[in-house]
């Protein structure tokens, strides 16, 4: 029962962050000046047409963009009546997109189960790459199969991102006929899901999942390969060595154990920096995520577009880095519940 | 030296164990630490090559514009997406010097691309020192001389030439100007914040701590990228590109810095409690003398390690930015600008080198991580 109670007191902090967050996105999205609105009727108005600035100014009113920002925040994250009552994040209303004309939630509706799609299957390649890679390059320490690992590893960490997706799209098309683009076949494209739709998703997933899998993977290998190697030092492994064990039993039985904390608890540090390459590859590689959507509601300061998307990425952080810490939990007996030591 | 009669040899000087670590020791003992960690730098080989290529990579900023042989906006509308041009030595079995083709660039009605051919009858010599298009060496100083050029009638693109018919040679030595630069100013933001933060957390404790956890904890927490986007999409579009710049690269030091200072606090935690720091306090040292001049020198070392590990993540966050048009913007000429040109599979299916600019990002890259771990691991001298 600790250990739910353990889960109950995380989700707590998680919320608290969260509404911290929910502050600091609002004060982002409001930092350029002016609004998307107010830009507008500007434009409307030096190009003479009245009659969108009677729309735009309506619409103004409607999304109580006229008030003072903190009750535009409060308003938006439904603390607050605004002027059609309580409507914001908290009751499920996620505002109005002034770009595309229609609800957040019409807009970004796919892309966001398709988004936590890409980011799992990134997270399983890590696990899949660097557990395997890691502790072959503890084991066999200082060979080729150490430096080979290790000089990749480097590489996967300096290339940019998003020209690895450009090349691994360009030359995974030649040699192994991968599609091009997008997350799945444009015919499948608001179909309901069958056997087909998956097929095509899970092959238009391989390169996107590589690319932003690759830093991660090997970071993570790297520090799983420095923790083998102190735990390899240790006389007991000497002693298991000693006793007649064979090396890949000894090595999964006793070091792995050991050394596979830090691998659980990294997900923490990995997952922000996945999300951040996962929305830059969708801009790049036209995944329909809501990267691409995030983008283009920055560039035309469609506030409450990119609000939601902000807010909905750090949510998807915040419960990674939750589930890492009572999965923790539950694999060592030796981290107390108050949270960890710093 | 005395046989004994299974034949080994046997040194008859009574041994002393300690003789040898005693002599060798004390000089060591003695050295200064920074002669102790220059030592145990030198030997890791890795790291002293990648810190002497970035110290030349640097110390070639001023000198951008001598070293590239155009202005990093001038055009040659005569030589779209040229191909990288090879410098020769021998023409037709004769040693001439470095010499080019002239190339003539011909529209190819079918496949609707540009198509190049050297004239292979004519070796036109490089020029060295010669005069070219005026700019300022570090800024100051005009000059027009460049190190090397073609004659008038030949174009030299070692690279190749983009979109607009500009060197790329020439802009990739101009981008490094900001590309190298970014890391460094953003580092420094960082640094400032990090140990300005750090030793208030560590050094007062409580709920100055308590707060400022929770701050770290917070921006930890959050990915990156979109906040960068964020926070320069509210960058104005009508501010000079050099301001543009500066707010960048601030930008990518203000999400940074919580990382460090986590780390300046952890040791603030374990060094408060040392002896010296609570003579210095008990003779009067006021709380700003103590971290100071008694603290920082402790770990500065491994602080200056960790940020050279963290400059990589800023020269690829730029590129990240600029990459995708919400950082540097046009005139201004960086890595990531450039790689703006190669966003699309069809340039890198048929003009390749315009995703070039990739080779110096990962190569610098590269260098500062085998750089940071050397001097992490040669920082602690006296341990083995």
């Amino acid at each position: 029962m600790e250990i739910l109670r353990y889960a109950i007191y995380r989700f707590g902090t998680m919320l608290l962050t969260l509404l911290v967050v929910s502050v600091l996105v609002f004060a982002i999205i409001n930092l350029p000046p002016g609004d998307y609105l107010s830009n507008q009727i500007a434009e409307l108005q030096a190009t003479g047409q009245s009659a969108g600035v009677a729309k735009a100014e309506f619409l103004r009113q409607e999304y109580a963009l006229d008030k003072p920002l903190w009750q535009q925040y409060m308003i938006w994250m439904g603390f607050m009546p605004g002027p059609h009552g309580f409507s914001g994040m908290i009751q499920g209303n996620f505002g109005w997109s002034f770009e595309f004309d229609s609800p957040v939630a019409d807009i970004v509706g796919d892309s966001l189960w398709l988004t936590v799609l890409v980011n799992l299957s990134a997270v399983i390649f890590v696990y899949a790459v660097a557990l395997p890679l890691g502790v072959l390059a503890a084991a066999r320490a200082r060979t080729w199969i150490d430096y080979t690992s290790a000089f990749i590893g480097y590489l996967g960490l300096a290339t940019p991102n998003f020209l690895l997706a450009l090349i691994l799209f360009y030359y995974g098309h030649r040699w192994f006929d991968l599609p091009i683009g997008g997350l799945m076949a444009p015919e499948y494209e608001g179909v309901p899901m069958n056997w087909d739709k998956v097929k095509s998703i899970l092959v238009h997933l391989i390169v996107p999942t590589f690319v932003i899998g690759t830093a991660g993977a090997s970071a993570m290998m790297q520090r799983l390969r420095a923790n083998m190697l102190d735990e390899l030092g240790k006389p007991y492994v000497e002693t298991a060595i000693a006793k007649g064990m064979k090396p890949s039993r000894m090595l999964a039985k006793y070091p792995l154990r050991v050394a596979f904390n830090p691998f659980v608890a990294d997900i923490g540090n990995l997952l922000p920096a996945m999300i951040s390459g996962s929305v830059l590859v969708s801009v790049v590689l036209g995944l329909q995520t809501i990267g691409p959507t995030l983008l283009t509601a920055l560039k035309t300061q469609d506030m409450f577009l990119s609000g939601f998307v902000l807010m909905f990425v750090a949510l998807l952080t915040l419960i990674g880095t939750m589930v890492s810490d009572v999965l923790l939990v539950l694999l060592d007996p030796r981290i107390r519940y108050e949270g960890r030591g710093t | 030296m005395t046989r004994l009669a299974d034949g080994r040899f046997v040194d008859d000087e009574p041994f002393d164990p300690r003789a040898s670590i005693l002599e060798l020791e004390r000089k060591d003992l003695d050295a200064p630490n920074w002669l102790l960690v220059w030592r145990k730098f030198k030997t890791h080989k890795l790291g002293l090559i990648s810190g002497i290529f970035l110290l030349v990579a640097y110390l070639m900023i001023p000198f951008a514009g001598f070293i590239a042989p155009y202005g990093p906006n001038q055009r040659f509308s005569e030589h779209l997406y040229s191909p990288p041009q090879s410098i020769k030595l021998f023409h037709e079995g004769e040693f001439v010097g470095p010499f080019v083709y002239p190339m003539t660039s011909e529209a190819n009605l079918e496949t609707f691309q540009w198509e190049f051919s050297p004239d292979t009858s004519r070796p036109l010599k490089l020029e060295f020192f010669c005069e070219g298009k005026t700019y300022n060496l570090a800024g100051i100083i005009e000059s027009n001389r460049h190190l090397f050029c073609a004659t008038e009638e030949a174009t030299i693109f070692i690279l190749g030439s983009d979109r607009l018919g500009r060197d790329i040679f020439s802009r990739v030595s101009y981008g490094a100007q900001l590309s190298l630069t970014v890391g460094l100013i953003g580092i420094s933001v960082s640094f400032v914040l990090g140990i300005f933060f750090g030793s208030l957390a560590g050094y007062f404790g409580g709920k100055t701590d308590w707060l400022i956890n929770r701050v770290i904890e917070v921006l930890r927490s959050l990915p990156e990228l979109p906040l960068w986007l964020a926070l320069s999409a509210a960058v104005p579009s009508n501010w000079s590109p050099v301001a543009v710049f500066f707010v960048i690269s601030i930008i990518l030091g203000i999400l940074d810095w919580p990382g460090l200072a986590r780390s300046v606090r952890a040791k603030f935690l374990s060094l408060r409690e040392e002896e010296y720091v609570r003579a210095a306090e008990m003779m009067g040292a006021s709380s700003g003398r103590v971290i100071r001049k008694h603290l920082l020198p402790n770990f500065m070392s491994h602080l200056i390690a960790s940020a050279t590990l963290s400059i990589p993540a800023m020269i690829l966050g730029e590129t990240a930015l600029s990459f995708l048009g919400l950082g540097l913007r046009a005139p201004a000429v960086s890595w990531g600008v450039m790689l703006n040109d190669a966003q699309n599979l069809a340039s890198i299916e048929i003009y390749p080198w315009t995703a070039i600019p990739m080779l110096p990002i990962v190569i610098v890259v590269l260098a500062f991580n085998f750089l940071g771990d050397g001097l992490r691991d040669s920082l602690d001298p006296y341990q083995q």
